[in-house]
């Protein structure tokens, strides 16, 4: 094994071309803007000049003799007519010319300041400081450009002005480039480090460009269409523009035109090269391509999300991947997913033959690549022999080639049932985002999963995409099983508790099941067994001479054996059950002997039955569990039936007549309030003023109307209304969301304030001005049901678009967020010994979390759930000793 | 003179000077070398107010110490830091 040694960088150097560079480094000098002739051959001392490199297969490079993969491409150069500013050091170009004095070139200090500051920068050299450095560069310019006697050479300078984008002005006399470059010479090298130059390696006179660099033909490759028309790079375009201006600006120059004339060539070129470099130059039209797309040069090609390092080096594409809708199937693991049978021909896992897989292999190859059959076969694409060779398998030679395999050969067989891949949904927020599935092959386009699994990815399925890969080495597999698949995902390092569960359905059918114990008549009840995977049935009872199973009984066949567990579910606290037994869930030696299950026993995050048998059993019983749970649901819920509608929300004319009277009510006793604060009549509560006194006042009153109006949408909508299930169970919505729909809806409100804003004293003109009364104010006294009246409807779009609002500003800003801590924390790891470290080996945390507990083991946080350890050891009977 | 001893508020973990006859024994312990361990700031606060305390003196760059912090899960839970010029 080869020992890899670590190194750091210790330093980076930044250094100037100078022009003697760019010609020594430069393979051809470029004087023609043509590409190629008309037979498609590179024209010499062209952009596309063979002595640049080789883009096409076949051809030599003319230096370095190589072929396509072998020369790496060099450079040219463009001899300048006439200097030009580049774009990149405007700013430095702007300071040197205002800190050194125009007639002899030494910044504008007295020697004895230039003294001190040398005096300073050779003290932060040894310490090695380079932001130290920089300031004490600021503070020479910021010293030096406010002087106007050379103290020097007593010379008068005069004031420099940067003229957006590259011209800079003395007193509204323009410096050309030329000048610029004369004044720059002049500078001494002893002066360098004090403007922030290295005399080694840069002079300020090369920030001003006299030979230009032609990037190598692979930076800028020609592209050929399908069509056969070829097509240049952007790059290419900019240079062809820079030559053709360059060329005649030497022309004119030469023949000695008017002045005139040579200084608009000369900031035609000027134009040029700036966009060549980039094309997004504030105060600089962006140059365009003939389509009227603008151009992307070098710095478009390395900035911003589809930029190179963003997009090509933090991120790239790869192989054996796919992607596709997704759609539930609650026949599925929760630790499977179903690929299509078309994709899981095209993704392959590589395999050596040896003596264990030989006749394995040698069948599949006789599949040949397959083809769409009722029963998936996986099949081979591509076999490589010893000496690397590669044999693509057609029908045709699949058997013979079947025959000729030998020990040692390469087979890239598609994917069958059982392969391990890990599955992925973006945005990727948290380890959860991406698990290791088993594959199984289905019919059909999309990639299908279990519901429960919807929880970790964000998943639903308006038209969700998600990503799937498939791991290629024994390694990557075996790893991705122990770390990555979902059953070892199930408790979140977020709050240590399951973040899978069953959700909507799987809850209402399951409370269906064991609320109230209901009978299920014998045939039902086997046909619903028949969706889990048990072997035995509870023992029917007889009522009236016909054999039922209990609900419960059904139940209790899914729970793991042995189970001892107590809680309160969602009914607990409700006063819907008269007797209050339905809230407690009483399971004994794996029975459920009283209670229904609802979310607070089985749902995502909060259940309790769900995180006991995960933390007592494991997390391969757990999945089995879950699994067996969801398919029992969807077994149940096909059976009994359920349904929704908006007539779930009828309610008798008597609770109509009440809900109005409750509305009423609020609104009269707001005028109250409104009245009796007119009249001085209310006190101000501490803290606050008057108005916002009232205001509190009037806010609570209206929500107690609709507290109110929930109290009686639930007295009248009972149990046998569906929503109402929905709503108890914890399956979906809850009792306010009903209220809202059968009574009244409530205050509408922005930043938790009553509506205020709008016209003026005012909030629609269709009130009194001053009107601060419950309906001016967005208290909306409608139901869904019937409907909102105008001016409701337009303030209960106005708190809808606030929510809207809030969602959108929320998500960006914690997403940038995340993506900082992300950056900051990527290369931290955790020792064998438990200690958090970064890349250089220095200690971030002496003990991972300074407690070593790991998050999704936690018991709401805490390493050790003592109740728990209690009722293991000392069994039930301790319960009472609990106080 | 400082009128609070922040090391007296509560929110300001318990810091104490590590004696440099324990230093070694402490680094063994914990399998890493002074270069490793998190910096604290010879300015910092913290520090400028233990130098204050009676018989502890100047403390150079280099000297260890011993952060002590309450935690939920932990009970306390002990850090060290090495003190550095600046």
């Amino acid at each position: 094994m080869k020992v890899e040694i670590s190194k750091g960088i210790e330093e980076l150097k930044f250094a100037l071309l100078s022009p003697e560079e760019i010609r020594r480094m430069s393979a051809v000098k470029v004087i023609t803007p043509d590409t190629y002739d008309d037979d498609g051959y590179p024209i010499e001392k062209g952009l596309m000049d063979p002595s640049m490199g080789v883009i096409e297969p076949g051809l030599k490079c003319k230096t370095c003799g190589g072929k396509v993969d072998q020369c790496p491409g060099h450079f040219g150069h463009i001899e300048l007519a006439m200097p030009v500013v580049h774009i990149g050091f405007i700013k430095e170009i702007y300071s040197i010319l205002s800190s050194t004095c125009s007639n002899c070139g030494r910044i504008k200090l007295p020697d004895s300041n230039l003294k001190e500051f040398f005096e300073r920068i050779k003290d932060t050299a040894n310490r090695l400081s380079d932001i130290e450095y920089d300031d004490i560069v600021s503070e020479v310019e910021s010293d030096a450009s406010d002087v106007v006697i050379c103290p020097h050479c007593h010379f008068e300078n005069e004031k420099v002005a940067l003229d957006k984008p590259t011209t800079f002005r003395e007193e509204g006399k323009k410096l050309t480039p030329k000048e610029i470059r004369e004044r720059f010479e002049k500078i001494q090298n002893d002066d360098l480090p004090l403007i922030g130059l290295d005399p080694k390696v840069a002079r300020p006179e090369w920030m001003i460009l006299t030979v230009f660099p032609v990037p190598p033909v692979n930076v800028r490759p020609t592209i050929t269409l399908e069509t056969g028309e070829r097509s240049e790079d952007d790059l290419t375009h900019k240079l062809v523009d820079v030559i053709r201006i360059n060329q005649r600006l030497r022309e004119n120059r030469d023949q000695g035109s008017p002045q005139l004339i040579i200084e608009d060539l000369w900031d035609l070129l000027q134009y040029h090269v700036t966009t060549y470099f980039d094309n997004q130059t504030p105060g600089t039209p962006p140059a365009r391509h003939r389509s009227g797309r603008s151009l992307k040069t070098l710095v478009q090609r390395l900035k911003g999300k589809e930029g190179r390092f963003r997009s090509n080096l933090s991120g790239k594409r790869v192989n054996f991947s796919a992607r596709t809708v997704i759609s539930p199937e609650p026949f599925l693991s929760i630790n499977q997913v179903g690929v299509p049978a078309k994709a899981a021909r095209e993704l392959t896992v590589t395999e050596t033959v040896t003596e264990h897989n030989f006749e394995r292999l040698k069948e599949m190859i006789k599949n040949g690549p397959g083809v769409e059959e009722a029963v998936y076969r996986p099949g081979v694409n591509y076999v490589y022999r010893i000496d690397g060779s590669r044999i693509k398998i057609s029908e045709k030679n699949s058997a013979e080639v079947a025959e000729k395999m030998e020990l040692g050969w390469q087979v890239e067989r598609q994917m069958e049932d059982g392969d391990i891949v890990l599955f992925n949904r973006q945005p990727s927020l948290h380890r959860m985002s991406m698990m290791a599935h088993e594959v199984r092959v289905l019919p059909y386009r999309t990639f299908r999963f279990n519901l429960a699994v919807c929880a970790p990815y964000n998943a639903d399925f308006d038209g969700d995409e998600m990503n799937l890969h498939v791991l290629q080495s024994q390694e990557a597999r075996a790893e991705a099983e122990i770390l990555m698949k979902v059953q070892e995902n199930f408790l979140s390092p977020r709050f240590g508790g399951p973040i899978m569960g069953a959700i909507h359905d799987h809850i209402t059918a399951l409370f269906m099941l064991t609320y109230r114990n209901p009978l299920i008549p014998l045939e039902t009840g086997l046909h619903i067994m028949s969706y889990i995977d048990v072997d035995r049935t509870p023992e029917p009872v007889e009522v009236d001479g016909k054999r039922y199973f209990k609900g419960r009984d059904i139940f209790s066949l899914v729970l793991p054996e042995g189970v001892n567990l107590e809680f309160k579910g969602k009914l607990a606290d409700k006063s819907l059950d008269p007797n209050g037994t339905e809230g407690l869930i009483r399971i004994e030696k794996g029975k459920l002997v009283n209670g229904a299950i609802d979310e607070n026993a089985i749902g995502q995050s909060k259940g309790a039955l769900l995180d006991y048998v995960l933390r007592k059993y494991g997390n391969a019983e757990g999945a089995k569990f879950l699994d067996n749970l969801t398919r029992l649901a969807a077994g149940v819920i096909s059976f009994i039936g359920f349904s929704t509608g908006i007539d779930d929300e009828d309610v008798p004319g008597e609770a109509k007549a009440q809900l109005r009277e409750v509305g009423n009510e609020a609104v009269q006793k707001v005028e109250k309030l409104i009245e009796n604060y007119r009249n001085g009549l209310i006190g101000m509560e501490p803290g606050k003023t008057l108005e916002d006194t009232l205001e509190s006042m009037v806010m609570k009153a209206l929500s107690q109307a609709r507290e109110k109006s929930s109290e009686i949408a639930s007295h009248y909508l009972g149990m046998d209304n569906s929503t109402v299930i929905m709503a108890r169970s914890g399956a979906r919505a809850n009792m306010m969301n009903l209220a809202q729909m059968a009574g009244i809806i409530g205050q509408q409100s922005i930043r938790g304030q009553r509506q205020h804003r709008g016209y003026t004293n005012r909030t629609l003109p269709h009130f009194q001005k001053g009107d601060i009364g419950a309906y001016a104010r967005g208290f909306v006294s409608s139901s869904y049901k019937e409907g909102l009246n105008p001016t409701e409807y337009f303030f209960h779009a106005t708190g809808g678009r606030e929510g809207l609002v809030d969602i959108a500003v929320r998500t960006s800003r914690s997403g940038y967020m995340q993506r900082r801590l992300i950056n900051a924390l990527e290369d931290l790891k955790v020792s064998e010994e438990g200690k958090v470290l970064d890349t250089e080996g220095s200690i971030i945390q002496l003990e991972y979390g300074e407690d070593g507990t790991d998050p999704s083991r936690s018991i709401k946080g805490d390493s050790v759930d003592v109740d728990y350890l209690v009722k293991e050891i000392f069994g039930t009977k301790y319960e009472g000793g609990k106080k | 003179m400082a009128k609070y001893n922040i090391l007296m508020h509560e929110m300001v973990p318990e810091h104490w000077l590590v004696p440099v006859k324990e230093e070694e024994k402490i680094l063994k312990s914990l399998g890493v070398t002074k270069g490793q361990l998190p910096k604290i700031r010879r300015t910092d606060p913290v520090i400028k107010t233990l130098e204050k305390a009676p018989g502890i003196g100047e403390i150079v760059p280099g000297r260890i110490i011993e952060i002590v912090r309450k935690s939920r899960t932990r009970g306390i839970a002990k850090i060290y830091r090495t003190v550095i010029g600046e």
